[in-house]
């Protein structure tokens, strides 16, 4: 195991820098910030359980961004608004998590590989180009995203709940990337990850 | 729970507007931020983060982001803390000196070396005290270059007093607050851009 140093699809571990919580430490308050009790099996969400509320409310901000099907955008678009934040912040371990998913519900692996492989400005089709534009402005520090994002998403054909989609999906990674970036380091288990294939 | 929605009034969201409607569709993204905010900054137990420290880093994150109207919400808490203002001027002037444009910073060693950018590592002033000092400059990575971050930077932590159950939380905290102003922000826009089709 060594420290991932290139943009993967591929399965990445995550090693922290600060001691997570024995499972022996847990209360129920530790458990209900966990969320889900497989999470106790996670270092990233055991150390993060030692502050179980913010998590907890994490935990579930994420899972309603994400994973809610009810109208809105695609979770593909979800997904790669993730990868893109991701991508531009440098955060390896998240780029590799929210990419798979990307290809998971796009079908479209060549093209989220481009983009961890050419980076955020990789022409794809309107459409994505518009979303990956739309999570670079957001992630800009100061943030440059304004209602010509706005417009140009729409001219995609989203309503306006998928274009809060995809500002929620970039704006949350801008949470996750930080977490992950400051905690600990991704892994990758063998030299295949280390290089392009 | 507090009866503001805090995004809901810095974005100017009102009920039964079009935002507010979109809002209500995710109910729990927007329950759980406010629950999110709530935890931060009225928080059960503090351990060994308080508020005055909360809300100072707060105010820092909010003004490097250059967003006045977070910065004054976050800068009118901070001074309804006892010693918050006195501690105010101090943060802002640190804030004034950290502004830049991110994120930068560098990749582990390899093909992604080439991408490597350079920018601002901001060294704190003595006045905010050692240990609000160190959680100001661990901020202002996390803020612009947090693909600097190392190991090394929660050791100087730990130096300063803080514990890793208060490191944690301070992640938190600044990483919530670079979520929530960004859905503040493009939620301003999407209010300000009127759908065309709708008539």
């Amino acid at each position: 195991m060594s420290e991932a140093n290139v943009f993967t699809q591929a399965q990445l571990n995550w090693q922290p820098w600060l001691p997570p919580l024995p499972e022996s430490e847990l209360t129920d308050r530790h458990w209900a910030g966990l969320v889900d009790p497989s999470r106790a099996k996670s270092p990233y969400f055991m150390l993060l359980a030692r502050d179980p509320d913010i998590l907890g409310a994490r935990t579930r901000t994420d899972k309603d961004i994400f994973y809610n099907p009810t109208a809105g955008l695609p979770r593909a678009e979800r997904e790669l608004s993730a990868a893109a934040t991701s991508r531009l912040n440098g955060c390896i371990y998240c780029a590799s998590v929210h990419s798979r998913f990307a290809t998971q519900f796009s079908k479209r692996g060549a093209d989220v590989e481009r983009l961890l492989a050419e980076g955020v400005g990789v022409d794809l089709d309107a459409r994505w180009n518009a979303v990956i534009a739309a999570s670079v402005a957001l992630t800009e520090t100061p943030i440059q995203f304004t209602t010509a994002d706005i417009e140009s998403l729409r001219a995609t054909g989203m309503d306006d709940l998928s274009i809060s989609d995809a500002i929620h999906g970039a704006a949350f990674f801008n949470w996750a990337n930080r977490l992950m970036l400051s905690l600990g380091e991704a892994q990758a288990e063998d030299s295949r990850h280390l290089t392009k294939s | 729970m507090s009866a503001v929605d805090v995004i809901d009034h810095l974005v100017g969201i009102v009920p039964g507007s079009h935002l507010a409607g979109l809002r209500a569709q995710r109910v729990q993204a927007r329950d759980n931020a406010q629950a999110s905010y709530l935890s931060l900054f009225q928080p059960d137990d503090p351990r060994g983060f308080s508020l005055l420290e909360r809300f100072a880093v707060a105010v820092f994150v909010a003004a490097l982001h250059q967003q006045p109207a977070i910065a004054a919400f976050y800068g009118e808490a901070l001074a309804a803390q006892p010693g918050g203002a006195t501690l105010a001027p101090t943060i802002a002037a640190e804030a004034a000196r950290g502004v830049t444009h991110g994120p930068y910073g560098h990749f582990p060693a390899g093909p992604l070396s080439v991408e490597d950018t350079d920018g601002m590592v901001f060294t704190p002033g003595t006045a905010a005290g050692p240990k609000l000092a160190a959680a100001l400059a661990h901020a202002h990575m996390l803020v612009f270059h947090p693909r600097d971050a190392a190991a090394e930077h929660l050791r100087a932590l730990e130096a300063a007093g803080w514990t890793v159950d208060a490191i944690v939380t301070l992640s938190q905290l600044v990483a919530f607050l670079s979520f929530q102003i960004r859905v503040i922000v493009g939620l301003r826009a999407l209010a300000a851009a009127p759908a065309l089709e709708a008539c």
